[in-house]
């Protein structure tokens, strides 16, 4: 059995699951964090 | 702990951790997972599957250790009304889920040409499942605690009750002999050969990074958040 399919699997899955993960914090961070300065600016 | 109680002393600190945070974290990841893809020495018995160690012992940590922050959180909610308890638990809940489930996966990967199988209902795989959902349970809980207005205080209970899985998931190698290996790192040292561990504490520490800098934005999103919801509700009054 080659190994090479299941340790490249294994990366990407992790790699995309923290990308995905921290994408999402830092969305969700500047959105609200922007909406609160719209808010204090009005 | 107590310093940062305030949420305006916890930003001052927050906003430069992130960053830093968010650096050291890639910069470690990156350099571990190339130097355990393509510096290591394949494991005699395992061969070239064994790299996949240096992503799933850093998930397994911070899967249990988001729950232990979770119930940290919840202790210092209940005994001490610390502001931020609630908050911080509500932003470890999905980091702490997305590793425990990257643990699950990367598991049931290496599995199959280790031990020829995705999934065995093994003491070990099954209580870090539980713990999975456990993360789903404190998710849905918190956050439809959060939109009726309460305190946390039943998703700080939940916290803590659910903390009796970490010492099950911990031991279950020991109570339960069946398919996963038992531990093979400790406090003192460690049965796997030095040319094939040295990239783990780069990884460890590195995704450990990662996950503190995803909790940090997590919270910073939840205090602007309340902060328009209360600018809001004056306005409107």
């Amino acid at each position: 059995m080659n190994p090479w399919p299941f340790v490249i699997a294994a990366y990407g899955v992790s790699v995309a699951l923290t990308l995905a993960l921290l994408l999402w914090a830092l969305a969700s961070m500047r959105r609200a964090e922007a909406a609160a300065d719209a808010l204090k600016r009005r | 702990m107590h310093a940062l109680a305030n949420p305006t002393r916890f930003l001052r600190f927050a906003r430069p951790a992130t960053t830093w945070l968010l650096l050291i974290g890639l910069a470690l990841t990156a350099v571990g997972i190339v130097a355990g893809l393509a510096l290591t020495p394949p494991d005699y018995l395992q061969g070239e599957t064994v790299r996949i160690l240096y992503i799933h012992v850093p998930s397994a940590w911070l899967g249990m250790a988001g729950w232990m922050g979770i119930a940290g959180g919840s202790i210092s909610q209940l005994v001490w009304r610390h502001p931020l308890a609630a908050v911080a638990g509500r932003a470890v809940a999905p980091a702490g889920a997305t590793f425990a489930a990257i643990c699950l996966l990367t598991g049931s990967i290496w599995g199959r040409p280790a031990w020829g199988t995705w999934w065995e209902w093994d003491g070990r795989l099954t209580s870090m499942l539980v713990l999975f959902f456990l993360y789903l349970g404190y998710i849905a809980l918190a956050s439809s605690e959060r939109e009726r207005g309460g305190e946390g205080r039943i998703a700080a209970i939940y916290g803590l009750v659910g903390a009796i899985n970490l010492p099950i998931i911990h031991f279950s190698v020991l109570w339960w002999r069946t398919l996963h290996q038992g531990s093979s790192i400790g406090v003192t040292g460690s049965s796997i050969d030095s040319s094939i561990l040295w990239p783990l504490p780069l990884t460890m520490i590195g995704f450990t990074c990662l996950f503190a800098a995803a909790v940090l934005m997590r919270m910073r999103a939840e205090l602007a958040d309340a902060k328009v919801e209360a600018r809001t509700r004056r306005l409107s009054a």
